[in-house]
């Protein structure tokens, strides 16, 4: 007998959709979800760069990683795509994307 | 809270250690911090253990030792800090009289058995974007400090310039990197996350450590002067980067403040500070986070030699985990240093720890008898 849906597949669930899922906890907004964290909410998916690097491998093109703030209060970890990776700043303005479809994975591009 | 005081302090070999296990090194430097504190094996009832590559490492140390009086076990993992939380909780067992003789323990082989050797955790959150870690949490942080504060790759860069200053020291000849570094020559090393280049980042070496620890009382009936455990805190604040409440202020903020408190001291009575320089950005946050200069000043703090040899503040007075060794894990290696120095004649050393990606924070004044009155 299982309870609730264990966060990680309740957060696929929504990618599915092409929604940005996160919980409203007691504390605020929760990120990342987990058991018990309280009711989930749809991000409008608009928020700013909190911090961000270019990860740089041996043998591959670098990328960005960014931490995301959304407008609904909380962070998470993302990429921002469609730009070089030199072009993002921290506090730049980003909208939510989304990418692949096992299950979509969120990330971001600059605001125009 | 009961005084205690490290007995006894060691290293196993360092460097490339080649065909030995993890526990080998623990051992070894358990074996020879016993000996430095004139005990026998066979008095340790307390074992404090914790190393990536073993997850039972008090069980390891406890068999290989053939230790048959252990009444005490601590296994706690918090990843670099460890073994200050180790002092940590030595300090309540021996208080509260569960062991005597608290030997606190460490080794690695992640030089010669490589990263593969450490098991990884992966993050459901953060796995898919690929963050290169630990040291893209480190470049997050850096780049944040950056953009808040307008500190600079310079300044970043005079942390690992001074700790090879102190790493080309007399007396630092085990130190892992002894050349000649200069800024220019940190800028100019490729960038793994920016804004963190390659020099940036510590060692990965091998090596080992171990601590004795004993009530203050009992140190002094023994073989080296008491190094007395003035005040020591843990803090911690979240466990993936991406969860950190503030990517500039870390919980060293706590664990310094309540050992400071603790010891009935402040950061002008220290006389050194070996500071978890896993990247350089980390010992900037820590001597903000600890008081020695304000939130956003740590990268003028350390410029123009300021923690180097005959700086202000000696800061890493081995070479640090950037230029004297990184094992896996820097906590014991930090510590054995701290020792070093107060038995070397200063009075009041501070350690700080730090785990996971800027993630556990233990502070730790050490001093010597004079520092008690």
């Amino acid at each position: 007998m299982r309870g609730e849906t264990p966060p990680a597949e309740r957060f696929a669930e929504l990618c599915r959709e092409h929604r940005l899922g996160y919980q409203q906890g007691p504390d605020g907004p929760r990120f990342p979800p987990v058991l018990g964290g309280g009711p989930w909410a749809d991000s409008a998916g608009a928020g700013t760069v909190y911090a961000t690097t270019t990860v740089r491998r041996r043998g591959e093109e670098p990328h960005d990683l960014s931490l995301i703030e959304l407008d609904e209060g909380f962070r998470m970890m993302s990429r921002v795509e469609g730009a070089p990776p030199a072009k993002v700043r921290i506090g730049l303005r980003v909208g939510l994307a989304w990418t692949g479809d096992n299950p979509p994975l969120p990330v971001f591009r600059l605001a125009p | 809270m009961t005084g205690i005081a490290i007995a006894g302090a060691a290293e196993s070999e360092l460097g490339e250690v080649g065909g030995v296990r993890p526990a080998d090194l623990m051992v070894q430097a358990a074996r020879r911090a016993l000996a430095d504190a004139g005990l026998a094996s066979a008095e340790v009832d307390g074992v404090f253990a914790a190393t990536s590559q073993l997850p039972m490492a008090p069980l390891s140390l406890a068999e290989e030792l053939d230790l048959r009086g252990v009444r005490y076990t601590d296994g706690t993992q918090i990843g670099g800090s460890s073994p200050l939380a180790h002092l940590d909780h030595a300090r309540a067992a021996i208080g509260a009289g569960l062991c005597e003789v608290a030997l606190v323990a460490y080794g690695s082989t992640q030089r010669s058995a490589g990263r593969g050797s450490i098991p990884a955790e992966v993050s459901d959150w953060e796995a898919p974007y690929r963050p290169m870690l630990p040291v893209a949490a480190y470049a997050l942080a850096a780049a944040r400090h950056m953009h808040e504060f307008g500190t600079s790759r310079e300044e970043l860069a005079e942390v690992a310039v001074a700790a090879r200053a102190w790493a080309r020291e007399p007396g630092n000849e085990r130190a892992w990197s002894r050349g000649p570094l200069s800024v220019a020559d940190v800028l100019a090393s490729p960038l793994v996350c920016d804004p963190l280049s390659v020099r940036d980042c510590c060692l990965v070496t091998d090596g080992g450590g171990a601590l004795v620890v004993v009530s203050a009382a009992r140190a002094r009936t023994l073989r080296q002067p008491p190094v007395h455990v003035l005040g020591v805190a843990t803090a911690h604040s979240h466990r993936h980067i991406s969860a950190m409440p503030d990517l500039v202020r870390t919980a060293a903020a706590q664990s310094g403040a309540r050992a400071f408190a603790e010891a009935g001291l402040s950061p002008a009575d220290v006389e050194a500070a070996e500071l978890y320089d896993a990247f350089t950005i980390t010992p900037i946050l820590f001597l903000e986070d600890l008081g020695f200069c304000e939130k956003g000043e740590g990268g003028a703090f350390v410029a123009g030699g300021r923690i180097a040899p005959g700086g202000a503040l000696p800061v890493n007075t081995n070479g640090g985990g950037l230029s004297y060794g990184h094992p896996g894990m820097y906590g014991l290696t930090l510590l054995v240093e701290a020792v070093r120095q107060v038995r070397a004649g200063r009075d009041v050393v501070l350690a700080h720890g730090n785990g996971g990606v800027l993630s556990s924070q233990c502070t730790a004044l050490l001093g010597s008898e004079a520092a008690l009155s």
